[in-house]
């Protein structure tokens, strides 16, 4: 006797929510009626192991049924044939979209083409995911990223609108896809120490404040929409931070940047004599990761210069993180007070910007 | 009459890329109600056709250099717009249907009809007659007069009788097979109309059609129901059982209860075997009945009551009756689909009938005369009658008819069950007046539908006859078998189980009349058999009488099937089941000895342990009584009843018999062996699951709103080998087993919960395969109610267990996972989430989640009950009734067989809610799969699947919002097109 059909098809859909787990997770029918067994869930039901089998088995067909309808959302919504309940239809999504932090590490700022889908074995082997789930993974970054590429308007509430996550994974798939729209280089050992979250918080920070949108004033008007693109930087702000060169370039100045930030400082800092030895270097690192920024190539290396020319001195000084915060906040504020420097505005947007990531950069 | 029909395209969405190049799709529509050149006379459209035809409109992708390619179709049935009660716009959006590719995209459609009503009404239209497959009086109207039994066939030849030799394109011969059978249905549906016309009624209740695929013999569409004259409720908002007023009549039962001294049937031994095999020696193959009384006088029985009857009663039973008769009479077939029935209108309840016929088919040469279906339909009819008056009834209720077709041999079967009628509700009575003025306080009520018909001195079959243990003034049998639903006002004791009976056997691969001759044979025997296994089961569970009894056999190749299935209950007007009694042949032999005592003792401790599962605790007063009868209920009895003296002396002696017996089992061969084992291989339900196949759980009443109705399907291949019949009862028993085993643990997160209206349906597609489809609804229950009647129950239980019994040790251990509230599945998280789905979406609007709760897809829920639990039914939208083709040349491309069906069957239940929500409604109710027809062949990779599915569109009412805001949910369903009046209607 051997089945050759066995099927179960409710009204409303059954969605079990520890096999999607398993299906997402990419294991295969008989590795997840495996890994169920050893759930004891056997024990708790009273099942057979074969009753197991035919109900995984018709979760996997259900959810490749409705993988087709996952890659747009929206379509979930609205399709007739699976009549799930709202909460059940926001949870497939939001477990669909969701990512493993060791994976998107591997693939965050890398172009999403097919060079790097063939990666993925590799990184299937590095990270311990199987080669499926790595591969739906890779997928959703690239459809999102396809979708919202050419859009205007926020990015989050295109990627919101468009695949009905949370506000939460929303802004994951805003920072992975302006990542890899920059290409911003986050897989260099230097790097690695790094949590996908410090990256996506920076991201964030960068979207508000150094992208075309970002200029757009007001919300409300509805011609600034037009404008807002979230993707890319502010190519007219990125050639205007040369201007900052002066800060480091015109020695009196940054004579002057220095004194003003170590009067400010003196006896509220641990690592004082520290700093004050250091104050030109960092200087020098910071406002030349600013003037470099016309160049593509060095774009991608903002995190790399980031980490190589503040965190990793003040790291080895054991600066703490406080100290860090003092010396960022007093360093951006001093230079309203130089006279001779004409870009305070410019200054500001960059400075505002850097120090938030810089805060968040610097740990162990 | 004709009428206008206006259909307006409004949108389509999700539809298919058709051209690769550009990723785009240049949809067109075509719209025709009518698609044949030839009748396509005008833009005006007879109300005659628009009745036999369904409004087609045809999806395409425009192509400039070559034919346009059919992305699709959407059929929708426009009849609810005929009746002036239902529907008056069909608005919604309609998947877009291919016999192909299955559902590509949707479409968004309005039609609305507007008929000419200056002209002659329902002349050959059946215009305003309205369809039920519920079978019960539909919950917002009264039944004003049931008038009875309404039949039509239509035949017509088979557009594609083999699907794999084709001569067009397979989507093409689909959709003319479609095409052909939606126009046959809508004929039947007409006739069936005029029918009803005819017998001034304006209903059909209990409609239930069938198609026979004959192959090459052609095609036969056939439908039964029950004509009635129907009342609409006027005010929704009293939620009464329909026929309130007449609740009184249950009075009148006493009546009815004078023996037929008439009926002087030698019948077979116990009601169910009431039964006759058609063997057919003669070449013609016509139906020859082995019981020799069929040709019994149908001569009415009005007269001969009186001699019984008493002084008081007498006269008006005797005038009851004749009007039953006269009634009845008039009735070629008394007959009646319903199953469940206004109070009053059963009086008693006989037994089961059934009759079988076994036909070979041949071509239908005249598709307008099917004068040899309608003969061979009106010969088991006649059976079916005269079985019933053997019975001493004049009726049959719950009467079904199916078949079972293997190539050219066809097996026609009819059963229903026995009963006498109150004559109120089958005429506009006269006596109606004087009838209800007889008031019968002293009657108990709950068990006059288990006394007796029959003539206890002149008994058409051997049956131990008992006083019954309600009211111990009339005589009961000790079971009772029925097709019927649980009589509503029937005391029950504990709660119900499913009993099935399961059987296989071989027959030789044979042609024609050999084969034909084969199967007859071999029928009876499958009859007594699955008859012993029913038998069995039911004492095995400690119950006593069956209710939806529904016997299906399957003619296959080389097997015959037999399955059983019924709900057991403990009626408790019905004696107490004896035990099930082993007595072995061989007695000398020790270790034989040992082993049959071995196997006694299991089947005395299973049967301990179904008492206390389904909590079967009669109460145990009757010992004493019986020994010497109560003076109080005698006395009462014979002052107010003319009972003769006589028979009630028969009947003490009877009562203290009918205690003792013990079924007993001979173990005579390995045939007895096997089903034994067979008897202890069914493993109850889970502890919080429960099942039955009928409406409701008797002994559950607390449901709560969570329902989920599913079809599982599954498809066994038995290897060559071992074809013995008792490995094939063992590979089909455990499918049955496995596939039941399966939904429980599917439907884990519900728990407590019942399966409702579990319905098996087994074929044999081919040799080696065996396919069994269930559809079923699981209804969640109050746990913490259920849990106390338990608690005090397994008590109560606990205490007797020690007192009684100390070998039972598994007892306690049972006991303690009962009385637990937390069942051992899995955390109750699961369940917490689901509960509020169905119909909450209210609740998903509160949440911070994404902007998912602005779904526009309205919730239609769907069950084969008459109702849904914790709603009530404002308004019934029309019958669906849908035939749908799905075939595929790329079956492993789609999951193979499991994958293709799963989606099919997806798709089905898509498009019967998208025609709900479309006719404004929210739910369908009665609703069954009456086909599951699946073909497969791997090695071309192909599969074709045929399903037909009917049920009733309504719109419900949550109780708890009629309160606050009536008529709010149904409109708010994404369809404002139905107004908020309508609904109220």
């Amino acid at each position: 006797m051997t089945s050759e059909l066995d099927i179960f098809v409710g009204n409303t859909t059954l969605i079990d929510e520890d096999v999607y787990r398993l299906w997402l997770d990419g294991y295969s029918v008989s590795d997840a009626v495996a890994l169920r067994v050893r759930s004891g869930i056997l024990e708790q039901t009273g099942a057979t192991a074969a009753v197991l089998q035919s109900d995984t088995m018709d979760h996997y067909r259900t959810f490749h049924m409705l993988e087709r309808l996952l890659h747009a959302p929206p379509k979930l919504l609205h399709q007739l044939i699976f009549q799930i309940p709202p909460s059940r239809q926001a949870l497939l999504i939001e477990r669909y979209y969701a990512f493993d932090e060791a994976f998107v590490r591997e693939v965050l700022g890398k172009k999403l083409s097919k060079g790097t889908k063939k990666d993925l074995d590799d990184i299937s082997t590095k990270t311990g995911i199987t080669l499926k789930s790595c591969r739906r993974q890779f997928d959703n970054f690239k459809r999102v990223f396809k979708v919202v590429e050419e859009m205007r308007g926020s990015l989050v509430d295109n990627i919101q609108q468009h695949f009905l996550l949370s506000d939460r994974l929303a802004r994951d798939y805003a920072a992975i896809v302006f990542f890899a729209n920059n290409r911003f280089e986050t897989g260099k050992k230097k790097l690695q120490y790094l949590s996908f979250g410090d990256f996506a918080f920076c991201a964030e920070l960068m979207i508000q404040n150094w992208t075309l949108g970002a200029v757009g004033e007001a919300p409300t008007d509805p011609d600034s929409q037009m404008d807002d693109m979230d993707m890319d930087l502010d190519k007219e702000f990125l050639q205007d931070l040369k201007e900052l060169k002066v800060l480091v370039a015109d020695k009196d100045l940054l004579d002057l940047h220095k004194s003003l930030v170590c009067t400010a400082l003196r006896g509220k800092l641990g690592v004082f004599s520290e700093m004050e030895a250091n104050f030109k270097n960092l200087s020098r690192g910071l406002v030349n990761v600013a003037a470099k920024l016309t160049h593509n190539k060095d774009v991608r290396d903002l995190f790399v210069d980031l980490v190589e020319k503040f965190v990793e001195p003040c790291r080895s000084d054991h600066w703490p993180l406080n100290d860090v915060r003092l010396f960022l906040n007093q360093y951006s504020a001093s230079v309203h007070s130089l006279d001779g420097f004409r870009h305070q505005a410019l200054w500001d947007r960059y400075m505002g910007t850097l120090r938030g990531c810089l805060l968040r950069l610097y740990h162990d | 009459m004709p009428g206008k029909l206006k259909v307006k395209i409004v949108a389509g969405r999700h539809l298919p890329v058709m051209d690769r190049a550009s990723d785009l799709t240049d949809a067109f529509v075509e719209v025709g109600a009518r698609s044949c050149p030839s009748k396509h006379r005008e833009r005006q459209v007879d109300d005659e056709d628009l009745q036999d035809e369904p409004l087609q409109i045809t999806v395409l992708d425009h192509d400039t250099y070559s034919a346009n390619d059919a992305i699709g179709k959407v059929y929708i049935d426009i009849d609810p717009l005929l009746y002036s009660e239902a529907a008056t716009v069909i608005s919604g959006w309609f998947p877009i249907y291919d016999t192909i590719h299955g559902i590509r995209g949707e479409i968004n459609v309005v039609v609305k009809v507007d008929l000419f009503n200056d002209l002659n009404r329902f002349r050959q239209s059946s215009c305003g007659v309205k369809f039920f497959c519920t079978t019960s009086i539909p919950k917002c109207y009264r039944a004003v007069i049931i008038h009875g039994f309404v039949e039509e066939l239509v035949v017509n030849e088979d557009p594609e009788y083999q699907w794999i030799d084709r001569i067009r394109t397979p989507r093409a011969s689909n959709e003319a097979r479609q095409r052909l059978i939606s126009l046959m249905s809508g004929e039947l549906q007409r006739k069936i109309g005029l029918k009803v016309l005819e017998m001034r009624g304006n209903a059909v209740v209990g409609y239930l059609q069938c198609f026979d695929l004959e192959g090459e013999s052609g095609l036969v569409v056939r439908a039964i129901g029950t004509a009635c004259t129907l009342d609409k409720l006027s005010s929704p908002a009293t939620f009464l059982p329909a026929c309130s007023s007449p609740s009184k009549d249950m009075k009148e039962i006493p009546f009815n209860e004078d023996p037929n001294p008439n009926t002087h049937s030698s019948g077979p031994s116990t009601p169910l075997k009431n039964q006759t095999y058609s063997f057919s020696p003669s070449k013609s193959y016509s139906r020859q009945s082995s019981s020799s009384d069929t040709d019994l006088s149908l001569t009415p029985k009005t007269g001969m009551g009186s001699g019984s009857a008493g002084k008081e009663g007498g006269p008006f039973k005797a005038l009851l009756r004749q009007q039953t008769q006269s009634a009845l009479e008039q009735r070629e077939f008394p007959f009646f689909t319903l199953t469940a029935f206004p109070p009053g209108f059963l009086v008693h309840v006989g037994g089961v009938v059934s009759a079988r016929s076994v036909k070979l088919l041949d071509r239908i040469h005249n598709p307008d005369e099917p004068e040899t279906r309608d003969a061979w339909w009106a010969e088991i009819r006649q059976e079916i009658k005269s079985h019933a008056k053997a019975l001493g009834c004049h009726a049959v209720v719950g009467y079904s008819e199916s078949t079972s077709i293997c190539e050219e041999v066809c097996i026609l079967s009819a059963s229903g069950t026995a009963a006498v009628l109150n004559p109120r509700f089958l005429q506009d009575g006269t006596v109606e007046g004087c009838l209800e003025q007889r008031l019968e306080e002293n009657l108990p009520t709950g068990c006059g539908f288990c006394h007796i018909p029959y003539d206890e001195l002149n008994m058409p079959f051997p049956a131990h006859l008992t006083y019954c243990y309600n009211c111990r003034k009339q005589k009961v049998p000790d079971v009772l078998f029925t097709t019927i639903d649980l009589p509503t006002d029937a005391t029950v004791i504990g709660k119900g189980c499913l009993i099935q009976a399961r059987l296989c056997r071989l027959k030789k691969k044979a042609q024609a009349e050999a084969n034909a001759t084969a199967i007859s044979n071999l029928l009876p025997f499958m009859e007594y058999e699955v008859h012993t296994q029913l038998m069995n089961k039911l004492k095995l569970k400690g119950m006593n009488a069956l209710f939806g009894l529904r016997i299906q056999i399957t003619v296959g190749e080389n097997m015959l099937m037999g399955l059983a299935s019924a709900t057991g209950v403990y009626l408790a007007a019905l004696p107490t089941p004896g035990g099930i009694q082993i007595a072995g042949k061989t007695p000398n032999d020790g270790s034989y000895e040992q082993h049959i005592s071995h196997m006694q003792k299991k089947i005395n401790d299973t049967i301990a342990k179904n008492k206390e599962l389904y909590e079967i605790n009669p109460p145990e007063i009757s010992e004493e009584i019986i020994g010497s009868p109560i003076p109080e209920p005698r006395q009462r009895s014979r002052l107010l009843r003319s009972q003769s003296e006589s028979s009630d002396e028969v009947t003490e002696l009877d009562l203290s018999h009918g205690k003792k017996d013990a079924f007993v089992l001979e173990i005579d061969d390995t045939d007895a062996m096997e089903d034994v084992h067979s008897l202890l291989t069914d493993v109850p339900p889970p502890s919080g699951f429960y099942s039955c196949n009928t409406e409701i759980m008797p002994g559950i009443n607390n449901w709560t709103s969570e329902i989920q109705m599913f079809t599982s399907v599954r498809v066994i291949r038995l290897s060559s080998l071992n074809l013995t019949n008792q490995a094939l009862n063992k590979n089909f028993n455990d499918l049955c087993e496995n596939l039941l085993k399966s939904l429980y643990f599917k439907l884990r997160s519900m728990i407590p919960c019942c399966l409702c209206h579990v319905n098996f349906t087994v074929s044999l597609p081919e040799d080696e395969l065996i396919q069994v489809t269930v559809t079923a609804v699981a209804i969640t229950f109050d746990k913490n109610q259920a849990l106390q009647t338990t608690k005090t129950h397994v008590e109560k239980s606990l205490q007797r267990a020690s007192t009684d019994n100390e070998e039972l040790l598994q007892f306690p251990l049972e006991l303690c996972s009962d009385s637990l509230p937390s069942h051992p599945f899995p955390p109750a998280k699961a369940v917490t989430v689901e509960k509020a789905s169905p119909m909450g979406e209210g609740n998903f609007r509160n949440r911070s989640a994404p902007p998912c709760a602005n779904s526009t897809v309205g919730v239609v829920k769907m069950t084969p009950l008459s109702f849904i639990p914790g709603a009530k039914i404002t308004k019934y939208l029309g019958i669906i009734n849908m035939f749908f083709i799905r075939e595929t040349t790329s079956l492993r491309e789609e999951g193979g067989v499991s994958g293709f069906l799963h989606a099919f069957i997806a798709e089905v239940f898509a498009m019967v809610r998208a025609h709900v929500a479309a006719l404004g409604g929210n739910a369908v109710v009665s609703y069954i799969m009456k086909q599951c027809v699946f073909m497969e062949n791997p090695n071309k990779n192909q599969a074709q699947c045929l399903i037909n599915v009917s049920g009733d569109a309504v719109v419900f009412v949550r109780e708890s919002d009629l309160e606050v805001v009536p008529t709010q949910q149904p409109a708010a369903n994404c369809h404002p097109s139905c107004t908020e009046g309508e609904v109220t209607t």
